[in-house]
């Protein structure tokens, strides 16, 4: 999917979400309403939401997975397909549904076939009935930045509402969005955190099947305009190369500003499928090696996780 | 079995202390005397279970809950206790703690040890920061070490001052259970920075318990209010001369329709509990002699700021029953539901019930009432209670996510004047952001809650990428899988038992009230 767009910016576009929780400790500052859209344009072995990767193509195949028979052709487009030969669309039923998951292991394209379209408005009606328990809005993924007319129209909305104004807009990215996106997002974005999944290209290809100098190029654009709100290094020992590249990896975060949150996080196998479950799993001794580690270099805002999985 | 046999487990009992003993035989001793004089109908609905006198007693002798003006006694000392007005910060900790043993209930602690910084502050002049931090550290240890009852409770707050700021420093080191802590929060007079760390604290400790001071305030005349025990405001100088509790679940199960529910059986069962008010409080006002004490005659506490407590439980059960539900489980927790705390429809019939039970209140009269009036109060449970909700909250372990979870529950608030505990299960990730705990508190209190009360240690939901998940799943899945790999459930399993191995010494008499 190219980044440039995957709805029609003059129209007011829609976003297409696999989740929104209303309350979270974990994606920014503060207590804060998250939004994951359905998307992303890594693949990385270690991926914790395989299922949130692709767009669903409505092939069906989840369909008798479904215990619950909470999925189904709908009918109008049935019609439509006769007629006009468009492709059947699958309708979900949350009523009917039993969350059992069924569907996302029937599926054979890393999609879930429970994915909605909201528009701005709607999530903006979500957002001020959530209001006075949050102090901002994050939007994750996926790849959040591969809708990134959706998070401009709506972080806008948000900045010149009087009633949800005060609240921060972040975004939870993968870095890899270019500089052209993020100049076109920056007057309306708080702060972002972005993941660096290896310091050496190689270790990043093989982990995320990509380059990382966008991610290096996001991470310089967004320190320059006091952007950064937190680098996250996700630690899976032995396979990622944190460890070994200590000294380099030190060196580049002592740059960043003073400011910016060093977030490590553990691998664990939850909702990890394929190669990566039989890396090892990422204990708190690790991590309190790493960040040992860091420490003596002189990083500083060092953030470990709460709980070990 | 018999009393004997009940006796003789209780001194040859291996778990409990000289004291706890003691209490218990106390407890039994009252109970062979005859019960207060009351009807049939109020006699048979205890026996099934629809009316619950907590385990006060047969023949009350002290009120349930006392609330002395401890700054009054502060600043004209005791002619009783031989003790002359405080006249600095040695003296008047002093005095509290004399004070603290002479102050009875139906624990035999004192449930209330007052607010603690309003009361202290007028000594601390002149005392620099590290002497108070020392003597309010010593205070607080000695108060769990010689008070084990999770119950008793400290109130601080709503103004910002040095003491308030030192006692949530020295509770988020101690840890203990005792004290139990209220800090009163009131928009217009409490600084953010403050209601900070005591939300920081929460994170830490599961206290501070947060009150919404103005919405207390204004359900109480100008001699003012405490928080004690597990969350009941009541009258400063006064208290709660008894509390009676209806089980809501077993009143549902004994209806024909919603309406017969409204029209009759809420009525006709809360008549009895008025019943069992009246002739309980009669008893302790007219026969048993509490309130000759001195506590009366030097004007720490009055009998007419005594109010009978109307307790209420098992919301969620009676909700579901009238609506025909299917009890919810731990596994429905996360779908979409049509039971109490999860939908409108539910959710409604809840607020008509307390509605409608405030109405009653504050319309029936009672002789021993404040403004002649008993005070409604949302119950938060006894050790015996199965498959039966404490108050008006959503059945443990099946709660939405916080923000629906208080969206669900702040409309009950209004109506329960001697408090209402709803604890909010926070998960661990919250430890880190305490600024969220703050803002999810400042939410609440917008949407009309009374208190906020969370608990972060006990939850077992976990929010990982995208979801919420069971830690305790977890732990099956890896003992499952890798019966080696158990270096996190060990040190949990120890900090679990470090937990368990206080739970001799530090007592919850409210939640135990008799000898089981």
């Amino acid at each position: 999917m190219s980044e440039t767009s995957i709805n029609r910016v003059s129209a007011s576009p829609l976003a297409n979400v696999s989740q929104i929780l209303p309350f979270s400790c974990v994606d920014g500052p503060g207590s804060r309403q998250v939004i994951f859209l359905q998307g992303c344009n890594y693949t990385c072995k270690n991926c914790h939401n395989p299922h949130t990767i692709t767009l669903c193509d409505h092939c069906g195949d989840c369909i008798p997975a479904c215990p619950q028979a909470a999925l189904a052709f709908d009918s109008l487009s049935l019609n439509q397909v006769n007629k006009r030969g468009m492709k059947p669309r699958i309708v979900w039923s949350r009523e009917l549904c039993s969350h059992c998951d069924k569907c996302l292991s029937a599926c054979t394209k890393q999609s879930n076939p429970k994915t909605q379209q909201y528009s701005v408005e709607q999530l903006l009606a979500q957002i001020r009935t959530n209001q006075p328990f949050i102090n901002g809005i994050t939007i994750s993924g996926g790849e959040a930045s591969l809708q990134l007319p959706f998070v401009i129209a709506l972080f806008k909305a948000i900045k010149a509402s009087p009633q949800l104004g005060h609240l921060s807009c972040m975004l939870d990215t993968n870095g890899s969005l270019s500089e052209t996106g993020w100049r076109k997002l920056l007057p309306y974005l708080d702060g972002a955190m972005v993941d660096l999944k290896a310091w050496q290209q190689e270790t990043h290809h093989y982990i995320t099947g990509r380059d990382n100098h966008r991610v290096f190029q996001s991470l310089t654009l967004l320190a320059q305009h006091e952007k950064l709100y937190e680098v996250r290094l996700l630690h899976i020992p032995s396979i990622s190369d944190f460890d070994q590249e200590i000294d380099a990896l030190s060196q580049y975060l002592n740059k960043l500003p003073e400011t910016v949150r060093i977030k490590l996080n553990a691998f664990h196998h939850h909702g990890v499928i394929g190669e990566a479950n039989h890396w090892p799993n990422c204990h708190e001794a690790d991590i309190q090696r790493l960040a040992a580690k860091l420490s003596q270099r002189g990083v500083k805002n060092l953030v470990l996780p709460s709980v070990y999985l | 079995m018999t009393v004997i046999d009940k006796l003789a487990s209780i001194v040859s009992d291996p778990h409990l202390s000289p004291k706890q003993k003691s209490a218990y035989l106390a407890l039994e001793a009252e109970a062979s005397l005859p019960y207060v004089t009351i009807s049939d109908a109020v006699t048979e609905a205890m026996q099934a279970g629809i009316i619950c006198d907590m385990f006060e007693g047969h023949a009350p002798f002290k009120p349930r809950y006392v609330l002395p003006d401890y700054a009054k006694f502060l600043r004209q000392g005791s002619s009783h206790l031989e003790l002359a007005a405080a006249t600095d910060l040695d003296e008047a900790i002093n005095a509290l703690v004399i004070l603290y043993h002479h102050v009875p209930s139906v624990t035999n602690m004192p449930v209330y040890l007052g607010q603690l910084d309003e009361l202290l502050m007028p000594y601390v002049e002149g005392i620099d920061e590290q002497t108070l931090y020392r003597k309010l550290k010593n205070l607080w240890i000695m108060l769990d070490r010689t008070l084990p009852d999770a119950f008793v409770h400290v109130n601080i707050g709503p103004r910002d001052n040095i003491v308030c700021r030192t006692i949530l420093k020295i509770d988020a080191e101690l840890k203990q259970v005792v004290p139990n802590l209220t800090f009163m929060y009131d928009p217009t007079t409490t600084p953010d920075d403050l209601l900070q760390i005591a939300a920081s604290n929460i994170c830490e400790c599961n206290k501070p318990h947060i009150a919404n001071y103005p919405m207390h305030a204004s359900a109480f005349d100008a001699k003012g209010f405490g928080i004690v025990s597990c969350y009941n405001a009541l009258p400063l100088a006064g208290g709660a001369n008894t509390l009676v509790r209806i089980n809501l679940k077993q009143l549902a199960s004994r209806t024909t329709s919603i309406d017969d529910f409204f029209e009759h059986t809420l009525p006709s069962y809360c008549a009895l509990a008025y019943e069992l008010i009246e002739a309980r409080a009669k008893f302790l006002h007219q026969e048993s002699h509490f309130f000759d004490s001195f506590l009366v005659k030097e004007g720490l506490i009055e009998p007419s700021r005594f109010a009978p407590m109307f307790g209420i439980y098992g919301m969620a059960e009676a909700v579901d029953i009238l609506l025909g539900n299917a009890p919810i489980s731990e596994q429905m927790s996360n779908k979409p539901s049509k039971n109490y705390g999860h939908h409108d429809s539910a959710n409604q019939l809840g607020y008509r019930i307390s509605k409608a039970l405030n109405a009653i209140v504050k319309s029936t009269p009672v002789t021993y009432g404040y403004n002649d009036r008993a005070l409604l109060h949302s119950q938060s449970g006894i050790s015996l209670d199965i498959d039966v909700t404490p108050g008006v909250r959503i059945p443990y372990g099946t709660e939405p996510n916080p923000v629906a979870h208080i969206q669900a529950l702040a409309p009950h608030h209004q109506y329960y004047t001697s408090g209402i505990s709803d604890i909010l299960t926070i998960d661990a990730t919250v430890k880190q952001n305490p600024e969220a705990m703050l803002q999810l508190c400042k939410g609440a209190f917008n949407l009309g809650f009374r208190e906020f009360s969370a608990n972060v240690a006990s939850n077992d939901l976990i929010r990982v990428t995208g979801y919420m998940i069971k830690l305790s799943d977890i732990a099956t899945f890896k003992l499952q899988g890798s019966r080696t790999n158990t270096t996190g459930l060990g040190a949990e399993a120890a900090q679990n038992t470090g937990i368990l191995k206080r739970q001799p010494r530090v007592a919850a008499h409210e939640l135990t009230p008799h000898y089981f």
